[in-house]
């Protein structure tokens, strides 16, 4: 093979990438924290709260998993102007990540939720806690820490589906590697050096979420 | 007006009437051994007590808080009676102190020093101060179950339902929880026991209801319940214990 490398490009272009880079994490930091919101919220309506606002959840759960991503992505951009619902790409990819993050997110949320014993909830309201604060102060830590792994993994999905987002010119990581294989025309590099660069961010994110994982559960409690 | 007035109390489980009709007034102090065989109704009753049972007809109330289906009414309820469960239910990511102090803090709004000092009193007299940041699974069952009635304690209720604490101990362990409770019902705590433990229920508690079919089938004090039985049930169901 008579391929040769060149990397001499980086220099010039480290600017790009970075601002992509940049980007990137903010959608994943911002996205994940307020998707993550999202899901607890949805989950405590599907497993927990009022009968009738269940399948008004359930529906928009089951639309934002058995749809694209991108088609989500295309619809809050290029569709909801439409309605007069106007919005910049870097803030139509941030909530295309929350919407699409807080179904998957409620469906993990949940199963932790429901694997509650019938006693941790009838221990809280004996005494004397609301519904409310039995599930806050009693039910929701064990059940996030028994689903943790799974929906940490379901974050780094997020965050390498992000990549999509350049396809509405928001500036991250691929659109910054779009741009710069067009110019220098070092397609194969360019890529490479995308791929290192999501494969840290993907192992720093799961290094994080293990420490969050650290603060916020007790190390001795086993999940019941 | 006696402390916790039960009257005529129905409760039914789709066709399957488990209360038919129990009449029951508890005086302050009194300790209560509720026994009969599985079935009888008598964890259903006391499950009433406290409102984690909806009742069909009746009323119940405990020094002066009635049961209704609202949060407000079961809030008071729940705040005069203390439940200790079979399975402990401590809560596994609090500590054996944070257990204590949660539901001083949520509910009562008790400011954080004053919790902890409540929870290291009623842990102290649970024999477990030393265990204050211990979590629950470093904790025998025996010990879980003594948190849980510090937990309990901590909420100051005027009186206790014990729903077959000792049944998931390890014999060598029910000793020290009934230890515990002996020594409530010396302080002069009103206690309502479901039990298995005949020879407790005959050594401490002032009066046995003996459940059969879903109604208090004979009351009395331990000596003429245990001593002289009149109905052939009751007979029988002591035949098979002891």
């Amino acid at each position: 093979m008579g391929y040769v490398f060149d990397y001499s490009w980086i220099g010039e272009y480290s600017g790009v990438l970075l601002k992509g880079l940049w980007l990137t994490v903010w959608l994943i930091l911002v996205g994940a924290t307020f998707g993550v919101a999202l899901g607890i919220f949805c989950a405590w309506v599907r497993a927990l709260g009022p009968k009738w606002a269940r399948p008004i959840v359930g529906a928009y759960v089951e639309l934002i998993r058995n749809t694209p991503f991108l088609i989500q992505l295309f619809f809050i951009f290029f569709g909801l102007p439409s309605l007069g619902v106007q919005m910049g790409e870097t803030q139509a990819a941030l909530l295309a990540m929350i919407i699409n993050l807080g179904a998957y997110g409620c469906e993990i949320v949940r199963a932790g939720i429901q694997a509650t014993t019938k006693g941790q909830f009838e221990a809280g309201w004996s005494l004397g806690l609301s519904r409310i604060e039995t599930f806050r102060h009693v039910v929701l830590i064990p059940a996030l820490q028994r689903i943790w792994p799974a929906l940490s993994s379901q974050i780094v999905i997020v965050m390498l589906g992000s990549a999509v987002v350049s396809q509405i010119a928001a500036e991250d990581i691929s659109y910054a590697a779009d741009f710069i294989q067009s110019r220098t025309f070092r397609a194969f590099e360019t890529y490479i050096v995308a791929t290192l660069i999501y494969l840290a961010l993907a192992i720093l994110l799961r290094q994080l979420l293990k420490g969050v994982g650290w603060v916020l559960f007790p190390k001795r409690s086993a999940a019941r | 007006m006696s402390l916790i007035e039960i009257t005529e109390v129905r409760k039914s489980f789709g066709d399957n009437e488990v209360l038919k009709g129990i009449d029951l007034n508890v005086e302050p102090g009194e300790v209560i051994a509720i026994i009969g065989k599985s079935g009888s109704g008598k964890s259903t009753l006391l499950r009433c007590i406290n409102g984690l049972e909806t009742i069909n007809a009746g009323s119940i109330q405990v020094a002066g808080a009635q049961l209704a289906t609202d949060e407000l009414h079961l809030k008071a309820l729940r705040l005069k009676v203390g439940m200790i469960f079979q399975g402990f239910n401590l809560f596994p990511h609090k500590t054996a102190g944070q257990n204590v102090m949660l539901s001083q803090m949520v509910v009562k709004k008790t400011p954080k020093p004053q919790a902890e000092e409540m929870a290291k009193k009623m842990l102290d007299r649970v024999g477990l101060g030393h265990k204050f940041d211990a979590y629950p699974d470093q904790l025998s069952g025996g010990q879980q179950q003594r948190v849980a009635i510090a937990r309990a304690l901590a909420m100051q209720p005027v009186a206790l339902l014990c729903d077959e604490i000792t049944s998931a101990l390890d014999p060598e362990l029910v000793q020290e929880v009934l230890a515990v409770v002996k020594e409530l019902a010396s302080e002069g705590m009103t206690l309502l026991m479901v039990t298995h433990e005949m020879r407790f229920a005959r050594d401490v508690c002032s009066r046995v209801v003996f459940m059969h079919l879903g109604r208090v089938h004979e009351i009395g004090p331990p000596g003429e319940v245990f001593g002289n039985p009149k109905t052939p049930e009751l007979r029988q169901f002591l035949g098979q214990t002891h």
